[in-house]
C-alpha cells in the first residue's frame, strides 16, 4: 500500500521494541564494556547526532547537502578556541557558544544555498564547505592543517567529563534528546511542511508556504545539531582537524544516512553505529598475498553501499522493518 | 450595466498583462475582471495562453508587462506563496498533489499553511500537527465540500483520477480563498463526476471570484456568467456568453463556422 520509495516515517512497533531493547544494551554497555570499546561506542554516538542532523536535510527535507562537515567541524574549533590552554572551560557556556557559531554559519550560507535545487545545492553546499575547510587548513593562526589539541574536557560542575563512563552517558543522554526532539519535530507543523516540500515544493508555494524560509530554518536547525554533534567530537578527542570538516567526512555522514535508511531519525542512528563498525571491520582485513585488504576499506565499504542501496533502498531499518513485518505476518 | 453595478466588487483585476517567452508572445496585453459571485470563463483552442494567463495571475509566472491587482492591491511580481496567502488559490491542469501522502494529509498540509506559526518560531516545532484544531476543521470543511469524505484514508497518488481532480480543489478550498483560478478541473472526468464537479463550481460562486479554464462547452455555458476567448495570445471577444456565442469572429475561429 505505502510507496517502496517513500521514507519510513512511523516506525512499526516491533522496530520500535528493536530500538528501545538496543537503547538499554548502551545504557547497560559501560559497565561490562573496556576503556577502548567504550570511546569507540561514544565517538558512534556522536556520529549518530552528527547523522541525524543531516537526516532533516536529507530525509525529511529531500536537500542533500554535501558540506554538512563545515558545520560539524566549526563547533570543534569553537571549544578548541575557547578553551584556554592551562586550564578547562566552563561546559554551560561552551556548548551553546559553540551550537551557536555552528548555527550561524548554516544560517549565513543557508542563506545562500537554500534558493538553488537538486545538483546545484548539492555542488554549492560542497563549495561553501570546501571554502570553510581551506580557510581553517591555511590560516596558521587557525591551527593550520595541524589543527589544535585541546588539553581539557569541558568543566560541568555537576558531573566530571575527564571520566570516560560519565562522558559516555552525558553523550548518550544528547542523543536521546536529539532523537525525541526530531522525532517530536517530524509530527510538527513545521516537520509536516518539510516533508510537503521533499514531495512537492512547487505546490506548497501555491498552498501560500514560503518554501525558502523553511529550508532556511531546516538548514539552521541542522547546523546547529551538527555542531552539537562537533562540540562532543572535539571534547571527546582532545584535538580538532580541518579534516572534521572536510569533503570525506560530509561523504561519510551522507553514506551512514543512507545505509540506515532516510526520514525517520532512527536510521540515522543505526546508520551511524553500522558504518563506524563496518569501518573497524574493514579496516582490519588481513593483507592476502601481496594485496592489502584493509588498506583498500574504502573499496568494500563502497561495495557494501552499492549492494545495500540495491537490496534495500530503504537501508538497514528498512530491511529490518520489512523483515520483522514478514515475520508477523508469518505468524497471523 | 451588471458589470457596473458590481464594479465595487471586482476582487482581482488584471489590466493588460503581457507574456514573452523570448520571441513568442504567449499572452499579449489581456485585461481580465473577476468578480464575487461570478464565474469567468476562459476558453480557447490549444495553445491560446489560457493556462500562462493563470500563472501570471498566481505569480507562477512574473508578467513581462502589465499589472495585476487583487482586493485593490497591486501584486505585480509577488512570488505564489505571498498571492496565495492574499487570498488567491489556484488548482493546476495537470495534477499537482503530494502523491506519496494520503488524500487527508493533502488537505490537512494545505489548510495548516494558514495557521502555523513562521519556520523559525519554536511554536511550529514542538506543537503537534494533528492536533491543530483550526487546521483540522477547515481541512474537513474542504474534504466534505470537494465530495472526499469516503477517501480520506487513500494514497493521493493511488487515487483515481476524478478523485485527483476534487482533491486539487479540496486542496485548493482548505487555504480558504477569495479568488479561485480553476485550470481545467472537468479535464478527463467522466459524466458522472463531471456533473458533481459543475455542482460543486456552482455552490462555490456564491461566495468566491472565479476563473474557469475549461474545454468542456456544455460546462462553459452552463456555469459562466463572463466569457472570454483566447486565441494565439490575445482575446478576441469578451462579455456576456450569450454575447461572445453570436460573435461571428468567435464562430469562425473557436466554435467552428457551422455553430
Amino acid at each position: 500500500m505505502s510507496d517502496a520509495h517513500a521514507p519510513l516515517e512511523t516506525l512499526p512497533r516491533s522496530l520500535k521494541i528493536l530500538l528501545g531493547t538496543a537503547l538499554l544494551a548502551l545504557a547497560a554497555f559501560p559497565f561490562v564494556g573496556t576503556d577502548y570499546y567504550l570511546q569507540m561506542v561514544t565517538r558512534m554516538m556522536i556520529l549518530a547526532i552528527f547523522a541525524m542532523s543531516l537526516d532533516l536535510l536529507q530525509g525529511v527535507t529531500g536537500l542533500v547537502s554535501l558540506g554538512h562537515a563545515a558545520y560539524f567541524g566549526v563547533a570543534g574549533y569553537a571549544l578548541a578556541f575557547l578553551t584556554p590552554p592551562g586550564e578547562p572551560v566552563s561546559l554551560w557556556w561552551t556548548l551553546p557558544a559553540a551550537v551557536g557559531i555552528s548555527a550561524l554559519l548554516a544560517l549565513v550560507i543557508g542563506f545562500l544555498v537554500v534558493r538553488t535545487h537538486g545538483i546545484y545545492f548539492i555542488m554549492v553546499t560542497m563549495a561553501f564547505a570546501q571554502m570553510v575547510f581551506y580557510v581553517f587548513f591555511d590560516n596558521k593562526a587557525l591551527g593550520g592543517s595541524d589543527g589544535i589539541y585541546i588539553n581539557f574536557k569541558p568543566e560541568a560542575v555537576l558531573f566530571d567529563l575527564e571520566n570516560k563512563k560519565v562522558f559516555y552517558f552525558f553523550t548518550l543522554a544528547l542523543m536521546v534528546l536529539v532523537y525525541v526532539f526530531l522525532r517530536r519535530l517530524l509530527w510538527s507543523p513545521f516537520g509536516r511542511a518539510l516533508a510537503g516540500i521533499r514531495v512537492n515544493e512547487h505546490r506548497m508555494r501555491a498552498l501560500g508556504y514560503g518554501t525558502f524560509s523553511h529550508k532556511l530554518a531546516a538548514f539552521t536547525l541542522a547546523g546547529a545539531l551538527a555542531g552539537l554533534a562537533g562540540f562532543l567530537w572535539g571534547a571527546q578527542s582532545g584535538y580538532v582537524n580541518p579534516e572534521l570538516m572536510g569533503f570525506h567526512m560530509s561523504a561519510h555522514v551522507i553514506m551512514m544516512v543512507i545505509l540506515g535508511g532516510m526520514g525517520n531519525f532512527a536510521g540515522a542512528i543505526v546508520g551511524a553505529f553500522s558504518f563506524e563498525y563496518l569501518l573497524h571491520v574493514f579496516k582490519d582485513l588481513p593483507t592476502v598475498g601481496a594485496f592489502n585488504l584493509g588498506k583498500h576499506w574504502q573499496l568494500w565499504m563502497g561495495l557494501f553501499i552499492v549492494a545495500l542501496v540495491i537490496l534495500a533502498p530503504r537501508g538497514i531499518l528498512g530491511l529490518l522493518a520489512t523483515l520483522l513485518k514478514g515475520k508477523e505476518k508469518g505468524h497471523d | 450595466m451588471t458589470k457596473a453595478s458590481s464594479a465595487s466588487e471586482v476582487l482581482l483585476h488584471a489590466n493588460k498583462v503581457t507574456k514573452n517567452f523570448g520571441g513568442l508572445t504567449a499572452v499579449n496585453e489581456v485585461s481580465v475582471d473577476l468578480c464575487k459571485g461570478q464565474i469567468h470563463a476562459v476558453i480557447g483552442p490549444n495553445g491560446a495562453g489560457k493556462s500562462t494567463l493563470a500563472n501570471l495571475l498566481s505569480g507562477d509566472l512574473p508578467p513581462t508587462s502589465g499589472h495585476v491587482s487583487l482586493n485593490g492591491q497591486d501584486i505585480t511580481g509577488w512570488t505564489p506563496e505571498k498571492i496565495s496567502r492574499y487570498g488567491l488559490g489556484r488548482s493546476y491542469q495537470k495534477t499537482n498533489i503530494f502523491k506519496s501522502f494520503s488524500v487527508w494529509d493533502n488537505v490537512r498540509l494545505s489548510a495548516q499553511s494558514r495557521s502555523q506559526p513562521g519556520p523559525f518560531n519554536p511554536l511550529a516545532w514542538f506543537t503537534q500537527a494533528i492536533h491543530m484544531k483550526d487546521v483540522n476543521a477547515r481541512a474537513e470543511r474542504a474534504i466534505e465540500l470537494a465530495g472526499l469524505e469516503n477517501r480520506r484514508h487513500a494514497m493521493a497518488g493511488a487515487a483515481s483520477h476524478g478523485e485527483q481532480r476534487q482533491l486539487e480543489i479540496a486542496m485548493t478550498l482548505a487555504t480558504e480563498p477569495q479568488v479561485l483560478l480553476l485550470d481545467e478541473p472537468l479535464a478527463g472526468m467522466g459524466q458522472a463526476e463531471a456533473e458533481s464537479m459543475v455542482q460543486l463550481l456552482l455552490r462555490l460562486k456564491v461566495s468566491h471570484a472565479m476563473m474557469l479554464v475549461e474545454h468542456d462547452m456544455d460546462a462553459v455555458f452552463a456555469l459562466a456568467d463572463q466569457l472570454t476567448v483566447m486565441v494565439n495570445g490575445q482575446v478576441i471577444a469578451s462579455g456576456l456568453p450569450a454575447a461572445v456565442r453570436a460573435d461571428t469572429s468567435v464562430q469562425a475561429a473557436y466554435l467552428g463556422e457551422d455553430h
